[in-house]
């Protein structure tokens, strides 16, 4: 027997560590599909695909727009001392990637603004005469819309990595200790937010164009965690216990049926057989995609939280 | 440079958390809320049974995550001994340092911001002991510079056999556990 006890009640953390609730893994998500949202408009731009009138490049960065500030909405709640949340922005901190984060944010908005101006939505280009003329002027610059598509590729790439690097940069909780969180993150975003444009694409070929690379992007994030798996349960006892507890231990339920099953491997069988037109596409397979998304944020936001080094000394 | 480390020795205290008290009186800790608290570890079978008592609390690491994570700087090391402390101003509440912290030494203060051992600061630079410390009823805790080799501090550690808490997460605790 080896029993540990703590005369400790401190609220978020006793018994188990839990300061982090909903809102920090739907700004996760939402933050990684703006991510992936601004690759593939910035793609799009960058191979000139705006040329057709359907491209989605045009209302992806104001989509783009409102789903970031839902998350940096959900992000601003998470804080517990709200009013001094400019803090964030009298400093710059080299070593924390919360920080990174924040001043990524601020780039992230004028990136989508530029790439909302290539062709500004009528309502708002014959109400401000500002930003039609500015409009304009980007149009008329030489290869403005392949500076700003490779400008969105970039940023959206920071800002996906971010969200991985924010969590594994903790080594406190050896779940999220690994580094290849980032990839996960990035790659899980791409997948959502190609599922996300096959939804709502206009143009066919560019339906058919997302459900191919979504099914690319489910293979590598199959691929993603194995490594992860193996890399945790070849590591230390610390972190051989943590991924425990979402391949065997309580999360391993919602892990393996949400994630891997119904948000990878379902997915990614039907949506095969679509692109090889032996199905029909429906919208069923990337809303799966991307709920699988939300809740892998979700568990490892959870599961990390509940891992930790072990506070045994006696018998070490 | 002075580095202020705490040396607690678990052959002698007992488990009276009367250092827990004295911190929640001195430092005002709101109800529900600690900055130090006992743990007692019981390793073995019955009748052979081993156990260490151990007043724990923020380590005021060498390498602090706690300081590196803030996105605002309001965690930071202080000029004086090396102790971490966190300005509340700056702080906005964001709870990076306490899921940074392998010991889940912080906590959110009802006021919003990140709480902690602070080695009572206030009366360490009155040249006064931490609080927990000079109410220890066995004496069984030390405070002073490890930095000088002829404090209370160093001594204990040279001569005396001692561990850190899981110091294989790498932050360089500077609480030092005499067995
Ligand atoms: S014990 Fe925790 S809060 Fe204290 S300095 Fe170390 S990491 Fe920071
Ligand atoms: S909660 Fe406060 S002290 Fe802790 S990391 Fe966030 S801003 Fe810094």
């Amino acid at each position: 027997m080896n029993e540990l006890s703590h005369t400790r009640t401190n609220h978020l953390i006793d018994p188990s560590m839990h300061v982090w609730g909903w809102e920090i893994p739907v700004y996760l998500f939402l933050g990684g599909l703006v991510a992936g949202m601004m690759i593939i408009a910035g793609y799009f731009l960058f191979m000139g695909r705006h040329k057709e009138p359907k491209c989605s490049c045009f209302y992806l960065p104001i989509i783009s727009t409102i789903v970031l500030s839902i998350g940096m909405f959900a992000l601003f709640l998470d804080l517990e001392h709200k009013l001094y949340f400019w803090r964030l922005y009298t400093t710059f901190q080299l070593k924390s990637p919360m920080s990174w984060g924040a001043w990524i944010l601020v780039l992230v908005y004028p990136a989508l603004f530029a790439n909302i101006l290539i062709r500004p939505p009528e309502i708002i280009s014959n109400k401000f005469r500002l930003i039609a003329s500015l409009s304009e002027k980007i149009n008329r610059m030489k290869n403005s819309t392949r500076l700003i598509g490779i400008l969105n590729i970039s940023l959206g790439v920071l800002l996906g990595v971010y969200t991985g690097i924010l969590l594994s940069a903790l080594g406190a909780r050896p779940l999220w200790n690994t580094s290849i969180l980032w990839m996960l993150f990035l790659i899980s975003g791409l997948s959502a937010a190609a599922a996300f444009v096959h939804l709502i694409a206009k143009d066919v070929q560019e339906r058919e164009m997302l459900a191919k690379a979504d099914n690319t992007f489910l293979t590598v994030e199959l691929i993603v965690i194995i490594l992860l798996i193996v890399g945790a349960l070849s590591s230390t006892q610390a972190h051989i216990d943590a991924i425990n507890i979402i391949l065997t231990g309580p999360f391993a339920a919602s892990f393996w049926v949400f994630v891997v099953g119904l948000g990878i491997i379902i997915p990614l069988i039907f949506q095969v057989l679509a692109v090889q037109h032996k199905i029909i596409h429906t919208p069923v397979f990337p809303i799966m995609v991307i709920v699988g998304g939300l809740i892998l944020r979700f568990i490892i936001v959870y599961a990390g939280q509940y891992s930790h080094w072990s506070h045994t000394v006696l018998g070490k | 440079m002075a580095r202020l480390v705490m040396v607690i020795d678990t052959r002698k205290c007992v488990g009276c958390m009367d250092c827990v008290v004295a911190c929640k009186t001195e430092n005002n800790v709101p109800e529900g809320f600690n900055r130090d608290w006992i743990t007692t570890e019981v390793l073995g079978k019955s009748p052979n049974l081993q156990m260490e008592i151990r007043s724990e609390r923020c380590n005021h690491c060498d390498n602090p995550p706690c300081v590196y994570c803030c996105p605002t700087g309001a965690s930071h090391i202080h000029d004086y001994g090396g102790v971490i402390l966190v300005e509340h101003e700056l702080c906005i509440g964001c709870k990076a340092c306490l899921a940074s912290c392998p010991y889940d030494a912080r906590f959110i203060h009802p006021d919003g911001y990140a709480d902690k051992c602070t080695f009572c600061i206030h009366r360490v630079e009155k040249g006064m002991n931490p609080a927990c410390v000079d109410v220890c009823p066995t004496h069984c805790m030390y405070f002073g510079d490890i930095d000088d080799p002829e404090s209370r501090v160093s001594k204990l550690i040279s001569t005396r056999k001692y561990h850190t808490n899981i110091p294989e997460a790498g932050t360089k605790p500077q609480i030092y556990y005499l067995t």
